[in-house]
């Protein structure tokens, strides 16, 4: 909170008692210098508070969670309010520390055939489901096999399709269960075939798809690929993770209790986390401040630098992977001449963009995958270069930006993503000459245009569903479905295809190079910034660390009294 | 009074099944549907579930389906929410927003008849000046002005309430009360006009003749005519008030059914747009029933006919 003078709400409170404008006035000027005091995160009335129900000893972390969870279901669900809660009650085969290494989740170890396409998993035996059960190898079997199959309908179901005969499962075309590339050859080993080698399918089984789901409890409740069935209840609620499903009271708080049956509990400290659906991030702030938040899920983006200046220690800004940008349809004129795509994207000053617009320190996107991604480094990045980009606009025939046709950019209805367009707007019409018109839709309708291919550009943002730089290049596969711009390229396709069969990791990594330099040549997409994720979190919380994909386990957090 | 009852009762169900009826087809031909998403999925995981939803039907197949499931009290079941039921999630948040709606017009009423009555009786007189700057600015500072602006007061300043939240018997005040003023200024500008008129009537200056106290004379004789703009007003609000309001309830995060009315259209959730135009479309039909009723009691010049 600013620590500014107060004396202009002190002048207006002397006259409070006189009339009731005044009294507006008055909060009108105590929120405009925003004087307040320093100690301004306290708790909060005792007894109305989930604060205060704290017992004495008693650890709880409330934790602000974006929007109301759609189902704890979480073959089901795609939401990142979702991802916080599935990482707290479940644990795959393999899990990630904070440093993006690979450790052993519900398996102790594993083995990897030297030509990549056999993972033998090999389960603890101190795995435990919630009501006391053994976690099987058949229980991840089983859960494969949901959320793979038709009737079922999972939206990530893909991210199983690494393993032979999954797609044609998912697609109806095989039926036979059998035939498809998961095994438990014994109760305590789980076996994959892979249909070609896949280098971070350790990093993919991090996602929530990879969970198992407790097949005893969900039969109890009717057939295994039905949805929409009470397993999802409290009182029917059985994980294998960290944490155990206490409590849900739709839009206003779920709360995780410790797990006593987790093999390792004794890692885990925060003894309750209650998750606190709460969809605005101004009221995510305030909550912080009168002490209802330990961690919130955003931070309004007027209030980054007021926290920058006088609470460092409350704000937390980690990497996010993820890509924002601008698609073009490149079908469309002007942008089917690439001389435009490029023009366009060199004439953007992406620095000024980060420090003035975007603010939550991102980092400026000369490329298209971010820094540093599990060791991937891209060597070619394509500068700010404003007489380039002038030139191509100029051999595109419209020198100074003459004759350029009426261009609209498309962004989904938010504040923040009408200041970017906004700025880049100036910045074209400054640099280039060029004038396009901002057009804005509801989220729903605007990611119809997207998926008919309805705009000419598009804003645009892609958060990795793993750490790897194929995550990135994937998306640019003809006809992809995230591609979206009618950009197609054989040779790319090509490259695509052979960097999963590389023999090693430098090999592979060098075939992204050759990928991206051709999409830094035809520019399907104009990349901008790389995401961050910004939270505010209270000192006292310790250990909360997250990896670029939001990725964090409880069992390393800790609060302090 | 019986016949009054019956047609006005047959006239709505008509009303209702016409709203039902354009309800469904407009929200089906809005672009994008309960499954548009940013993760692209397959169009075969599409087809498995539309096909569970039975979305690959006919559109009037699944009108009528949808008629019939009604018919039986069925609302059907949530698109966003799977493990929901479209009657569960209405059940669960009317009442939430029922309490916060029945205080919050308990404020409103007290507040704006009284401070409407007062600056009807002290016109043109500070107390009238103070009253109407109320009235014109409780109408013109929208609610997501002036919640914001007590929370910052009363809860981050002062310490006394929580910020949001709808847990204690505390949390129930900041939300009603910035509901409350919101719709205690136009009841307030409604009250002194309507009383105004009706204290320049002869039937007041015969009461006071006969020697009535001007406490009696406002209260017994020209309240029950001054309210009448008051009672029309009411019953669409009150029918607002009830089903809650959106930016309350995201505001203050409270589980309401108003949140759900707005999110549901946001995330085409079919079936719980329509759970919830028809919960709205039959309070105001019910609440203006009510308000034709009260007038009739309150006016002896309105008769109840059809």
């Amino acid at each position: 909170m600013p620590r500014r003078s107060c004396s202009a709400a002190t002048f207006a409170a002397r006259f409070l008692p006189l009339t009731v404008p005044a009294l507006a006035l008055a909060l009108l000027t105590l929120s405009l210098t925003g004087c307040g005091r320093k100690d301004a995160a306290r708790a909060p009335s005792p007894g109305t508070a989930p604060a205060a129900s704290t017992a004495p000893g008693k650890k709880i972390l409330l934790y602000g969670n974006g929007a109301e969870p759609q189902d704890l279901d979480f073959q089901i669900v795609t939401g990142v309010p979702e991802h916080h809660l599935a990482l707290t009650f479940f644990e795959g085969l393999v899990s990630e520390d904070p440093q993006l290494n690979v450790v052993p989740g519900v398996a102790e170890r594993w083995e990897i055939s030297p030509d990549g396409l056999l993972y033998n998993f090999h389960l603890r035996a101190d795995a435990h489901w919630s009501n006391g059960d053994p976690v099987t190898a058949d229980d991840f079997i089983q859960s494969y096999r949901r959320m793979i199959s038709p009737a079922l309908g999972a939206a990530y179901a893909n991210m199983l399709w690494y393993v032979v005969g999954a797609e044609d499962y998912t697609k109806g075309k095989l039926t036979d269960f059998a035939q498809t590339g998961f095994k438990a050859p014994d109760a305590r080993t789980v076996q994959l075939t892979l249909r070609q080698p896949t280098p971070f399918l350790l990093h993919a089984m991090n996602h929530y798809a990879w969970y198992p789901l407790p097949i005893a409890t969900l039969k109890k409740f009717g057939a295994l690929d039905r949805k929409s069935t009470p397993w999802t209840r409290p009182e029917n609620f059985v994980s294998n993770g960290p944490y155990v499903l206490k409590e849900w009271r739709p839009n206003q708080k779920i709360v995780a209790v410790r797990s006593p049956t987790y093999w390792d509990r004794t890692t885990v400290k925060i003894d309750e986390i209650h998750f606190l659906p709460v969809e605005l991030a101004d009221t995510e702030e305030r909550m912080f401040r009168t002490g209802q938040l330990h961690v919130t899920n955003e931070v309004p983006l007027t209030k980054v630098a007021v926290y920058q200046r006088d609470r460092p220690d409350s704000l937390r800004i980690d990497p996010y992977n993820g890509l924002y940008f601008y698609r073009f349809n490149v079908q469309r004129k002007p942008f089917d001449d690439v001389r435009v795509r490029r023009a366009l994207a060199l004439a953007v000053d992406r620095e000024s963009l980060v420090k003035k617009v975007t603010l939550a320190g991102e980092q400026p996107a000369y490329d298209f995958t971010p820094p540093d991604l599990a060791g991937y480094v891209s060597q070619h990045a394509f500068p700010a270069d404003l007489a380039e980009a002038k030139r191509l606009l100029a051999a595109a025939g419209y020198p100074d930006g003459r004759g350029f046709p009426k261009v609209e950019l498309l962004y989904n209805t938010l504040e923040k993503h009408r200041t970017i367009a906004e700025a880049l707007q100036q910045m074209w019409r400054k640099n280039l000459g060029v004038d396009i018109t901002l057009f804005n839709q509801e989220w729903k309708v605007y990611m119809d245009a997207q998926h008919t291919q309805n705009f000419q550009i598009q804003r645009a943002g892609w958060i990795a569903d793993y750490v790897d730089p194929h995550s990135f290049f994937d998306l640019w596969e003809t006809g992809g479905g995230h591609n979206d711009t009618h950009w197609g390229n054989p040779e790319y396709d090509r490259l695509l295809r052979t960097a999963l069969g590389a023999k090693t990791t430098a090999a592979r990594y060098e075939i992204y190079q050759q990928m991206e330099k051709i999409l830094i040549d035809e520019m399907p997409v104009l990349p901008l910034y790389f995401y961050t994720y910004s939270r505010l979190i209270s000192p006292k919380v310790k250990g909360f660390i997250t990896t670029p994909l939001d990725n964090f386990s409880w069992k390393y957090a800790d609060l302090a009294p | 009074m019986f016949r009054f009852i019956t047609s006005r009762f047959l006239q709505s169900l008509l009303a209702l099944f016409l709203v039902i009826t354009a309800t469904f087809f407009m929200v089906r031909f809005v672009p994008g549907g309960p499954f548009t998403a940013e993760k692209a999925v397959t169009p075969e995981i599409l087809r498995n579930l539309e096909a569970h939803y039975g979305l690959d039907q006919p559109l009037w197949r699944q009108y009528l389906d949808y008629l019939g499931s009604l018919a039986r009290g069925d609302l059907g079941p949530s698109f966003k929410y799977p493990n929901r039921t479209v009657n569960e999630i209405i059940f669960d948040k009317v009442p939430v927003s029922a309490e916060l709606g029945a205080i919050s017009l308990a404020v409103a009423l007290v507040l704006g008849i009284a401070l409407g009555t007062l600056a009807a009786i002290r016109r043109n007189t500070w107390v009238d000046y103070v009253a109407s700057s109320f009235g014109m600015i409780g109408i013109s500072i929208p609610t997501f002005v002036v919640g914001p602006l007590l929370v910052l007061a009363l809860a981050i300043h002062l310490g006394w309430f929580n910020a949001s939240g709808w847990y204690g018997p505390a949390d129930r005040v900041l939300p009603a009360l910035v509901l409350g003023i919101a719709y205690a200024a136009p009841i307030s500008r409604l009250t002194r006009g309507g009383l105004l008129e009706v204290l320049n009537q002869d039937f007041i200056r015969t009461a006071r003749a006969k020697g009535a106290s001007e406490f009696r004379v406002v209260t017994r004789h020209a309240l029950r005519g001054g309210l009448l703009p008051v009672v029309s007003f009411l019953g669409p609000a009150v029918a607002g008030i009830l089903t809650g309001s959106f930016v309350i309830e995201t505001i203050f995060q409270i589980p309401g059914i108003g949140r759900e009315f707005v999110n549901s259209a946001f995330n085409r959730d079919y079936t719980l747009v329509l759970g919830t135009v028809i919960l709205y479309a039959v309070l105001i039909m019910a609440l203006n029933l009510a308000v034709d009723i009260a007038q009739a009691w309150m006016n002896p010049k309105v008769r109840l006919e059809s």
